[in-house]
């Protein structure tokens, strides 16, 4: 067990911006497996409006619209505090928009460039044809030393990585960051970028892990079997969805929506 | 036709013959709709409630149409109205991304905008382009001539997002029917400002969009009515939403000649609306049927729970009619079921343990509906009916479970 003389602190990015598909669940998700490990957490919800805590050790960011990506994207640029602790050696996983947004450029929904914060080395544009939205399955580089991931994707950018930045992993299924070299996500340092909603730590326990463990230093090992059942579900959902392609689209064909 | 659609197992028949008739017809709608005096309901949640609601009230004035059984698309909507006599009244539910088109046939007296949030992720990505989206078609249902009438607007004050879309129609009626999910409506909806709110107010910081003085309120004894009137009331159903459910459409009744006395009466002995609330037994075994389907409805729900130990079964599917994407059950603050047993079931009751766990609330998995029912009750009052969340095809599937016992 690392010795700490303070708590973690775990800072959940904007939520009231970045936090449209549930990814405030990653935050919480950080915080209960360093608890569960017997740390000292501060789990922090920087709503936008008040300025972001430099002094955070983990930062998530999450997916949202497009003005609130605008909004926290310019708010973010005010005094650059994520840049900050990321000089000081604190960890990052930005999901969707919020991963948009630590590039160098991100698209507007009418397709203007807008600056991003510059943190890791991608780009993103709009996407022409087709959102995006659907289970994503991804084999991760082998240095990061993970199994294979799940999430659920949902997107309009198409995002390029530039020399500095490495994927997080190839897509087996589904489109990933949809530059056209398979690749999903990017990893520079301690920031993690990903497309993975679901949450992505919901679904992948060793991915939340493995940026605990760049923070706080080897961890043992928690009870993850529910976690390994839902895994296993999705993973096993992908692989068959080929098969049942036609079911799927007459089901489409035949659905009716919902009352409320 | 009706028989048919029932055969072939989709429930709320006449689904089948609404679609036919659309199929020869694509002005069927419009030609349906002429003639009669119509209100529409939208909205997240509630709209099934409120028009069920509604259609209780217009029936003391006539008779009335309504698409009962939930089928808000305009297939549903044809169905509806075929099967009723031409002339009189309709109260329809309309689903909120068929808002547009609908209004533009139907051309409705009134129409009763209840709120705008997170639902069905895969489907409708910005809550705000949808209130965008209903503000143009109110726009588009003002008739040219100056001096027609358009639509008059029953619309929830709370709401930003509903208050922007309503503010595009000639005349409105602004109601205090509450919110109590904030999180889609923190980012305003006319300049991209930021929407701030205390306990029971909002505005904009930066262009200055603020919540409207409601015209209508609603408090846990009466209804308060444009002239200042009160109008005490006692529903069935329970929670304080549907109180403000009832408060919209007593007052969009009241624009149609059904004074709000006489419609709250007619709403009072409502109690079940298409099998929700309702008692039914699930597998031999009594449960309370609850529906919610996004972080808002369940909002709502934690209040009509029965209180702990006793336990809860929470069903989940992520099937088309539900969202593909059930990531927002971390948007629900499942802390709140601590001290309770919970049994997490349904086609994504995998996800639901995995949120359970980190919520740090006892739960145990059982797949199928029914026997996580007859599981919770070993958990409880076995002279208690078991309470039972489930969402949309999730419950569908419940009910017909019932049906079958
Ligand atoms: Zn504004």
């Amino acid at each position: 067990m690392p010795e700490r003389d303070s708590a973690v602190r775990v800072v959940v990015v904007h939520p009231d911006l970045l936090g449209t598909y549930g990814d405030g669940g990653n935050g919480l998700i950080l915080a209960r497996r360093l608890q569960w490990r017997g740390l000292a957490v501060e789990l922090i919800e920087a709503m936008s409006g008040t300025p972001v805590p430099a002094s955070g050790d983990i930062y998530c960011l999450g997916g949202g619209e497009d003005a609130a990506q605008h909004r926290a994207a310019a708010e973010l640029a005010e005094g650059n505090p994520l840049g900050q602790a990321v000089d000081n050696g604190a960890a990052v996983l930005a999901v969707c928009a919020g991963f948009q947004v630590l590039g160098r450029r991100y698209p507007s929904a009418d397709g203007q460039v807008r600056d991003g914060l510059g943190l890791i080395d991608i780009d993103t544009r709009k996407g022409g044809g087709r959102r995006p939205v659907g289970e994503l399955v991804v084999t991760p580089s082998p240095a990061l030393g993970l199994p294979q991931l799940t999430g659920y994707e949902n997107h309009g950018g198409l995002t390029t990585l530039g020399p500095d930045a490495q994927p997080l992993g190839r897509v087996d299924a589904g489109v990933g960051n949809g530059g056209g070299d398979g690749s999903e996500g990017a990893v520079v340092g301690r920031i993690f970028g990903t497309y993975m909603h679901g949450p992505v730590l919901a679904r992948n326990p060793a991915l939340a892990d493995l940026i605990l463990t760049s923070v706080v230093g080897e961890l043992e090992a928690l009870d993850d079997s529910e976690a390994e059942l839902l895994r296993r579900e999705r993973l096993e959902k992908v692989g068959t969805s080929r098969v049942t392609d036609r079911s799927r689209w007459t089901a489409r064909l035949t659905s009716r929506r919902v009352s409320g | 036709m009706g028989r048919a659609s029932r055969l072939a197992g989709r429930g709320g028949g006449g689904v089948i013959g609404g679609r036919v008739t659309l199929l020869v017809d694509p002005d069927a709608l419009a030609h349906l709709a002429r003639g009669r005096r119509s209100v529409l309901v939208s909205g997240t949640n509630g709209k099934t409630t409120t028009t069920r609601f509604l259609a209780a009230a217009l029936a003391t004035a006539g008779p009335t149409a309504t698409n009962s059984g939930g089928a808000n698309l305009p297939f549903g909507l044809v169905a509806a109205l075929s099967s009723a006599p031409p002339g009189g009244l309709a109260a329809l539910e309309v689903d909120e991304a068929y808002l547009g088109p609908v209004a533009a046939a139907v051309q409705p007296e009134v129409v009763c905008l209840l709120n705008l949030s997170r639902d069905q992720l895969d489907r409708i990505n910005e809550v705000r382009l949808l209130a965008g989206r209903w503000r143009q078609a109110l726009e588009a249902v003002a008739p040219a001539p100056a001096d027609a009438r358009g639509p008059t607007v029953v619309a929830n004050a709370d709401d930003p997002m509903v208050v922007w879309a309503a503010s595009g129609a000639d005349r409105v009626v602004w109601v205090g029917a509450g919110l109590s999910w904030r999180l889609d409506a923190t980012g305003c909806p006319r300049c991209e400002g930021r929407i701030q709110f205390t306990d029971t107010d909002w505005s904009c910081g930066d262009c200055g969009l603020a919540r409207p003085e409601p015209q209508v309120t609603v408090d846990e004894v009466a209804l308060t009515d444009q002239a200042g009137r009160r109008h005490p009331f006692t529903l069935s159903l329970p929670g304080q939403c549907n109180r403000s459910n009832a408060a919209v459409a007593a007052t969009a009744a009241s624009l149609l000649g059904v004074d709000e006395a006489q419609a709250l009466a007619a709403m009072e002995p409502v109690a079940d609306v298409t099998g929700r609330y309702g008692v039914v037994r699930v597998g031999g075994v009594p449960a309370r049927l609850l529906l919610s389907k996004n972080p808002a409805g369940w909002m709502e729900i934690f209040d009509f729970l029965r209180p702990p130990p006793s336990p809860v079964v929470v069903a989940i599917n992520a099937r088309i009619a539900d969202g593909r994407d059930p990531s927002w059950l971390w948007d629900v603050p499942f802390e709140r079921l601590a001290g309770r047993q919970v049994v997490a079931t349904g086609e994504r009751c995998r996800d639901l343990a995995v949120r359970l766990r980190y919520a740090e609330v006892d739960h145990v998995m059982v797949e199928d509906p029914v026997a996580a029912v007859a599981e919770a009750r070993r958990f409880g009052d076995a002279s208690q009916p078991v309470d039972v969340v489930a969402n949309y095809t999730s419950f569908q599937g419940l009910r017909r479970a019932a049906a079958d016992a």
